[in-house]
């Protein structure tokens, strides 16, 4: 993918979300298709894929004031958990399922994973990744639980409870057969391919069955 | 804003039990202004107990609407941006004809004369006075508890007049339990021998029956929590206990008033059709299933729901949620935190605003 100027895409993040993710995931979908985002919060990116993309957004999340505030944005959210709730969609009825930085809350990864497949036909997956080198130096160095820009929590009070690298979430689609379409690695605005479990603090996964 | 009931006569309504009524009459009042498209109507439709009078102030008692906290400028159901309806629904005893209506082959009230109703036929006199308004598609069809009903089953009924549908605290079918309360409801009225059989018109209406009806119901539309709150073991009127069996705690008075109230405004042959139509509402009848019900609606759903409502749990907004989802229609769902059980959707109105105003909007915009 001819990710350009990096400028370009600087401005673009900053203007409309402030993620750079969530221009990835917005280059990725194509326009007028059908999208569930799992754990939508707000239903920040929901709302500019439908007025940006025109697709058909649907959105899942658990916590009741992330439910209200996205209802009243004008997305349709059920307030729902991603661990249990899936299986209420009947299979391929989306063309897009996102799990934006959420995988790593879930209890069951990679039960959430193959139903995003089920019910999607292809998931676009983004994650912190943990291979990253200042998780590393972390415990390397100071021999404590990181606590870095894409960690910020105490190892206490984190929701954060399944942790993946690129490398890992790699092996795992290789071990699932499943296609990687396409792999994104972020660091701040950058985008690159080299050293990326290393260098890469987010990873951007388009993955079909 | 004072507020007018208008009146509108049909020749007659074919009625599910097979009987037909005739003529029909309908109590409704308007909110907002018709847009030259006609596209911003919305059709409120009213609990149990409720009423045409929504919003605004009556022009007789000066008395507010029953959700004035809801509609209203600038409310959840701006009447800046939309025209509301609300109708008093078939068989009750504000306006609409129901069993105190007169019979025009006795010349004297229907009574227990009245053919049984249902939701559907509720539903089906609504869509009368909807065509009478020269209103082809409902922006949305909105209510709570038999409101929510009645939401339900326009978007079943009437697929292409349906934009969107908001049932709140509602459910696709009566349970046990729901059906239970309606009948200890009625056997209060039937057991009070000033119901005589339903024929009190003109004589003295069984006021202690509907009246302990009224407490029961109450009771269910109250939670644990919000009673305790409001409260609590508090005396009437006194420091200690009286040793007898006048009024001692506050809830007692509490709930004679409402009582005593309710028989002021409400005509206890009515309870018992409109409570029977509410034990009959099944949204899957003749289909088998919601998800077969459901297949045909074209519009948007918000469904709401309440944590503290035990009368209409959260688990019944589900099952439609869900029939919903399985069949990958464009529905929103959340359960707003309330202490006050069923009454939530009338009196804990800030975030059901927040979500119904933000609905609403996008449905609107995306539709004109």
């Amino acid at each position: 993918m001819p990710l350009t100027a990096a400028t370009r895409r600087r401005a673009f993040v900053s203007e409309i979300l402030g993620r750079s993710d969530y221009a990835i995931i917005g280059e990725l979908i194509e326009p007028g298709t059908r999208v569930l985002d799992l754990g939508c919060g707000e239903g920040e990116l929901l709302q500019w894929l439908a007025e940006n993309k025109g697709v058909e957004a649907r959105g899942i999340e658990v916590d009741p004031r992330r439910v209200q505030r996205a209802i009243a944005r004008g997305v349709s959210v059920y307030q729902g958990d991603i661990d249990q709730d899936l299986a209420g969609y009947p299979d391929q009825s989306f063309d897009y399922v996102i799990l934006s930085q959420t995988l790593q809350e879930t209890r069951r990864p990679l039960r959430v994973l193959r139903e995003m497949l089920r019910l999607g036909r292809r998931a676009i997956v983004t994650f912190p990744n943990y291979g990253h080198w200042s998780v590393r130096l972390s415990l390397l160095w100071r021999g404590r639980a990181p606590m870095t820009r894409r960690f910020p929590h105490h190892w206490y009070d984190s929701p954060n409870i399944h942790f993946t690298t690129v490398k890992d979430f790699d092996e795992l689609a290789r071990a699932e057969s499943w296609t990687v379409e396409r792999q994104i690695f972020l660091a701040g605005h950058y985008q690159g391919r080299f050293l990326a479990n290393l260098l890469a603090e987010v990873a951007v996964f388009l993955i079909k069955k | 804003m004072i507020v007018d009931t208008q009146y509108a006569r049909f020749e007659s309504i074919a009625l599910d039990c097979g009987a037909t009524l005739a003529p029909v009459e309908v109590a409704y009042q308007t909110y907002g202004a018709l847009n030259a498209a006609r596209s911003n109507a919305i059709l409120i439709l009213h609990a149990f107990s409720g009423d045409a009078h929504a919003a605004g102030l009556s022009r007789e008692e000066g008395k507010p609407g029953w959700w004035d906290n809801m509609i209203g400028p600038g409310k959840g159901f701006d009447t800046d941006k939309y025209f509301m309806i609300c109708a008093n629904v078939l068989g009750g005893c504000r306006g609409t004809t129901g069993p105190s209506s007169v019979n025009p082959a006795t010349g004297a009230p229907y009574a227990m004369a009245f053919p049984v109703i249902t939701i559907s036929d509720m539903v089906r006199l609504q869509k009368m006075l909807i065509d009478h308004l020269g209103i082809k598609r409902l922006l949305a069809v909105t209510g709570g508890s038999m409101g929510a009903m009645q939401a339900l089953e326009w978007a079943v009924a009437y697929p292409e007049s349906v934009v969107s549908s908001i049932p709140i605290a509602g459910t696709a079918r009566h349970s046990a339990q729901q059906i239970a309360f309606n009948e200890v409801g009625r056997q209060a009225i039937m057991a009070d021998p000033d119901w005589n059989e339903g024929n009190y018109y003109g004589i003295k209406p069984p006021a202690r029956g509907l009246a302990v009806a009224r407490m029961v119901g109450h009771i269910t539309f109250m939670s644990d929590e919000s009673m305790r709150e409001k409260f609590g073991r508090r005396l009437r009127d006194k420091d200690k206990v009286g040793f007898d069996f006048s009024v001692d705690f506050e809830v007692e008075s509490y709930l004679r008033y409402r009582g005593s109230k309710f028989v002021d405004r409400f005509d206890a042959n009515s309870y018992f059709f409109i409570t029977k139509a509410m034990d009959y509402f099944d949204l899957t009848n003749g289909t088998g299933s919601l998800v077969n019900a459901l297949r045909d609606v074209k519009s948007r759903f918000l469904v709401i729901s309440f944590t503290s409502d035990w009368l209409y749990p959260s688990y019944q907004s589900l099952e439609v949620v869900n029939a919903l989802r399985a069949l990958n229609k464009d529905v929103a769902y959340c359960e707003l935190p309330s202490n006050y059980g069923h009454d939530a959707f009338l009196v804990d109105v800030g975030e059901q605003t927040e979500v119904v105003r933000g609905f609403l909007a996008s449905t609107f915009k995306a539709n004109t």
